[in-house]
């Protein structure tokens, strides 16, 4: 965050008699992090919401018997990170008011802290379901949650919102849904064929990963982290290895973060062919379907043949690349990137020029511009709602500081916008690709890590699907102390609640098709 | 609409055989023959997601791309469990999936086989037991047959069919 932004929310604070502790103002680089009164927080967040801050994070890690909390915002690709402490069982305002993404993440903090939100309106229970008690908090200390009884019951007891009138009924799906897909529940009410509310429950596939990761080192951390979202497994495993990087103060060789790029963007690229075809085969139109499921096989193949594996899972390791490519594999790559360049650029336009796709995407599923901005929406869902946001672009990390990366906007915010955005992204990544092939130069690909050291760091890096936070505490012999990753699903989610209302119910398929938050990266 | 044909015939066929594999070679016959024989040449799969992390998944699609399109060997995913004669169970079970996971199990007509696909349905994976997750799938249900690889490729997950439909029963319970 540059200097006179920070001088200015800090002037702004202290007039509005908030006192900032600012400690540490390199604590959590690149963000500046601004420590407050517990009974400063929600003050200060109506501040930051005032000048109109995107809030993007909440998480809270143990310190002590207390509790230290902390929120994340952005503004013009500056981060900002307020952070407070409570004492034991001291309840924290909820910020949810202000920021109405915020509410997820806070009831998820509580069902595994235990910390008291005072105000929240919503005080239902988020990501526990069934498998522990509502007394028990599997994060804090060291102690495990009873052992639930086998099997675990069905959590059936949900408290749903509830709609009634003569003519409304309800549409239970999930969590096992009709196709290969991961598991999550969604409640309809309906009239007639038209959505009047949707209402999710997740947390199906929560497995712990943040109690997981206590205790890991380094290497344990990242195949972990590649574990978060195995679609976005390269750029979660990048997020992590950023914010240990950062923790300790390691600078990875430039031929390595070039290799990162080259494959985020393809992660990127393949996801982005298989969606696009998704979404035209839930509208009955297979011919994209099964022309770009080709394309992105081809593209996972070579994955395969030149970083050793199709998802390009554990490539990414803490200090750089666990795998380097050869001159000859830097050839094929870029062949290969222009090949796909030429044969996605047919398709689309063939694509394009299909009426009654135009016909059924159009106005489908429309998240306006002020609710994107009002949920914090993320990658290409806010991309199609006016919210262009890109951390490759407004908070540039290395390599993207060598570049200029455009970003795609469109203001329509239906169901084909999310589509132009990613078929523009498409042709956007693989011109990066080959830009970054082309700055390879020899070199290491991987630096040693320090042990037996602590630090704290913050990783920030745009994934597919948007912005990836991830912060990372490491105890003094260099050992997981918190991890905590949040997925860009958090805030692209509740996007889907709200574009859903007044469609509808048969084209639910396709406007979820055209969010595809992760279930796997939300609940963790 | 001229673009599009133009754009299928220049395309043309992609579908591989699985010749190149030596042990699919030698499986693919009696893959014929124990679908034809057990399942009258058509075997349906329900697959459920018990708590992986999506890697899985996308490799379970992949079977369906053109290059694999694994319905020539009779085999196709079904939305219901009741059509079901194999289940394919990815991820560690969460806790918070079990039961729906077994309700699944016992929707299927029997016998049927289980099948935990991916190193986290076979052995835990890198979640394992705790809290949040019962581990592998044989925590929670009988299993048949194991395909593990982190996720297993559309190429293994066609050997480990073919290695199941080896297989004269389905393991007694």
């Amino acid at each position: 965050m540059s200097e006179a932004w920070l001088n200015e929310i800090q002037q702004q604070f202290a007039a509005a008699g908030i006192e900032t502790v600012d400690h540490h103002p390199a604590r959590l680089l690149p963000a500046r992090q601004l420590e407050i009164a517990p009974h400063a927080w929600a003050p200060a967040t109506a501040l930051c919401k005032q000048c109109a801050m995107r809030w993007a994070a909440f998480w809270v890690r143990e310190a002590g018997a207390g509790i230290e909390a902390f929120s994340c915002l952005e503004k013009g690709g500056g981060y900002l990170i307020l952070s407070t402490r409570l004492g034991e069982q001291q309840p924290l305002e909820s910020i949810a008011h202000l920021y109405p993404a915020a509410d997820r993440p806070q009831r998820h903090a509580h069902d595994l802290f235990g910390i008291a939100f005072e105000g929240q309106c919503d005080s239902r229970r988020w990501t526990r379901h069934q498998a522990w008690r509502e007394d028990e908090f599997p994060l804090r200390g060291d102690g495990q949650a009873a052992e639930p009884p086998a099997p675990t019951p069905p959590d059936d007891s949900y408290p749903f919102i509830q709609a009634s009138g003569s003519a409304v009924y309800e549409i239970a799906v999930g969590p096992v849904h009709a196709g290969i897909i991961e598991p999550g529940h969604f409640r309809f009410q309906a009239v007639g064929e038209t959505v009047i509310n949707l209402e999710k429950h997740l947390g199906y596939v929560h497995k712990g990963i943040e109690k997981l990761a206590r205790g890991r080192d380094l290497d344990g951390l990242a195949r972990l982290a590649g574990r978060v979202s195995g679609d976005s497994t390269v750029a979660h495993s990048w997020a992590a290895c950023q914010a240990a990087e950062r923790a300790l103060a390691v600078e990875p060789p430039p031929r390595a973060q070039l290799l990162r790029a080259i494959m985020a963007e393809r992660e990127r690229v393949a996801n982005h062919l298989g969606d696009i075809g998704a979404i035209c085969n839930d509208v009955g139109f297979a011919f994209p379907h099964y022309q770009l499921s080709r394309l992105k096989e081809r593209l996972v193949r070579d994955n395969a043949l030149l970083f050793g594996h199709r998802l390009m899972m554990d490539r990414i390791v803490p200090g750089g690349v666990a795998i380097d490519i050869d001159s000859q594999g830097a050839d094929h790559l870029f062949a290969c990137t222009q090949e796909l360049e030429s044969e996605v650029a047919k398709l689309i336009e063939i694509i394009e020029r299909s009426e009654s796709l135009e016909d059924r995407l159009m106005t489908t599923g429309r998240l306006t511009p002020e609710w994107a901005a009002e949920l914090g929406c993320l990658g290409y869902v806010g991309r199609a709602s006016g919210c262009d946001f890109d951390v490759r672009r407004d908070a540039p990390y290395a390599p993207y500081h060598r570049v200029t990366v455009a970003v795609p906007g469109y203001r329509a915010g239906d169901v084909a916008a999310r589509a132009k955005i990613r078929a523009d992204e498409i042709g956007i990544s693989l011109g990066l690709m080959r830009r970054f092939v082309e700055l390879l130069e020899p070199g290491e690909h991987r630096l040693p890590m320090p042990r037996g050291r602590g630090g704290e760091g913050l990783g920030i890096v745009d994934g597919w699907r948007g912005e990836i936070i991830s912060y990372l505490a490491l105890d003094t012999d260099g050992r997981v102390e918190r991890f905590f990753p949040r997925d860009p699903s958090w805030l692209n989610w509740p996007a889907l609640e709200q574009l859903i209302q007044g469609n509808i119910v048969p084209d639910f398929p396709v406007c979820n098709k055209s969010i595809n938050g992760s279930y796997a990266g939300q609940d963790l | 609409m001229l673009g599009m044909f133009n754009k299928i015939f220049r395309t043309g066929l992609v579908t591989e055989e699985p010749a190149t594999d030596a042990e699919i070679e030698q499986l693919a016959p009696e893959l014929k023959r124990m679908v034809d024989k057990q399942f009258r040449g058509s075997l349906a799969i329900r697959m459920v997601d018990a708590g992986s992390c999506n890697g899985c998944e996308l490799e379970i699609h992949a079977l369906n791309n053109p290059y694999y399109a694994i319905e020539r060997y009779g085999v196709h995913f079904v939305a219901s469990p009741r059509h079901a004669d194999a289940l394919l169970v990815t991820g560690p079970v969460s806790r918070h999936m079990e039961a729906a996971l077994i309700a699944t199990y016992e929707a299927m007509a029997k016998p049927c086989y289980v099948i935990a696909s991916g190193d986290c349905a076979c052995n835990g994976g890198e979640f394992g037991v705790n809290y949040a997750s019962c581990g592998a799938v044989e925590n929670v249900l009988p299993v048949d047959l194991k395909i593990p690889g982190c996720p297993p490729s559309p190429a293994q997950l066609i050997r480990g069919l073919l290695i199941l439909m080896g297989q004269r029963e389905p393991v007694q319970r």
